[in-house]
């Protein structure tokens, strides 16, 4: 069993430039991921009008019947979500090491537009290396 | 579908998971979104009038409610995003947690909809969200003159309310 299902990066307009799924049942088309991209955007940002008191930053923690959702939103707009089984420890960490990938293989990159679908070999590959790790150490527990 | 995981709806309150005054604020949605009954007790922040807070909540309940039926990653049968579900159709969430507050959310089987919004540390309220809705039955839908899908304004019910979520939360 995958401890995380699936993982995207949105950039700060919502638009998705990055999607990566780890075996959930029934992959999600190219259209319906961007749709469900851009309605997490619009969702994170009506959490923080709802807010009872200030300084609300947005969801951070969705938990559903049959996953959770972790986010994370870095300070310049872009936001990392996974999707987990319920209950996963250490998806914020998780994260925060995503970003760190983002940071040091993708806006590092030269050849990268800022804000445009995220190609990356490099970024490709550290990724699935801390996936890998994460689930090996899900799975030493 | 299965609502209640199966168990009966305990008749006694649930144990409270923190103690002190952290609720801010109890919503209560009918299936055609119209908001029945909504409290607030600790709200500094009001950043819309009551009627459009409202309906941005119900709004809000409702794209997510989309979101994670298209998102359950355990099931290959999802349907369209965006198209209308049934209560207890679909992947449902159970709450969300920013970082100044905690959103539990609890539908019935009739689109009855209860929301409580407390501090972002408490723990799972889903229990309490069950007592709401006997409250709610017991004070409300077994008033004779109830009329459904009109506001609730019920003082038992709403004293009962207040105390209970100030007992849990």
């Amino acid at each position: 069993m995958a401890a995380i299902y699936s993982l995207y990066i949105i950039n700060k307009s919502g638009g998705l430039i990055f999607y990566k799924d780890y075996g959930s049942a029934g992959r999600m088309d190219t259209n319906d991921s961007l749709r469900v991209a851009s309605l997490w955007h619009s969702m994170h940002a009506i959490s923080q009008q709802l807010s009872p008191i200030t300084g609300c930053y947005g969801i951070e923690l969705l938990e559903a019947d049959t996953f959770d959702l972790h986010c994370f939103q870095s300070l310049t707009g872009t936001k990392f979500f996974v999707v987990s089984e319920p209950g996963t420890q250490q998806m914020e960490n998780l994260l925060k090491v995503i970003y760190e990938l983002y940071t040091d293989y993708v806006l590092k990159n030269p050849f990268y537009e800022m804000e445009m679908p995220i190609r990356c070999e490099l970024f490709d590959i550290n990724l699935s290396q801390v996936v890998q790790k994460d689930r090996v150490a899900l799975l030493g527990r | 579908m299965q609502f209640f995981g199966g168990s009966e709806i305990s008749p006694s309150p649930p144990a409270p998971t923190v103690s002190g005054n952290n609720a801010h604020m109890v919503y209560v949605f009918n299936r055609n979104g119209v908001c029945l009954l909504y409290r607030e007790w600790n709200r500094p922040l009001h950043t819309l009038n009551a009627q459009q807070d409202h309906k941005l909540m119900f709004g809000l309940l409702f794209s997510l409610k989309s979101l994670t039926a298209k998102m359950d990653p355990t099931s290959a049968e999802r349907g369209n995003l965006g198209v209308p579900q049934l209560p207890g159709q679909g992947c449902s969430f159970h709450s969300f947690r920013t970082n100044t507050y905690k959103l539990s959310f609890m539908e019935t089987p009739s689109g009855i909809k209860i929301i409580l919004v407390t501090h972002p540390r408490t723990g799972d309220l889903r229990d309490s969200l069950k007592y709401i809705y006997n409250l709610y039955v017991d004070y409300v839908m077994k008033n004779p003159l109830y009329t459904p899908g009109s506001p609730i304004r019920s003082d038992l019910f709403i004293t009962t309310l207040d105390q209970y979520v100030r007992s849990i939360a």
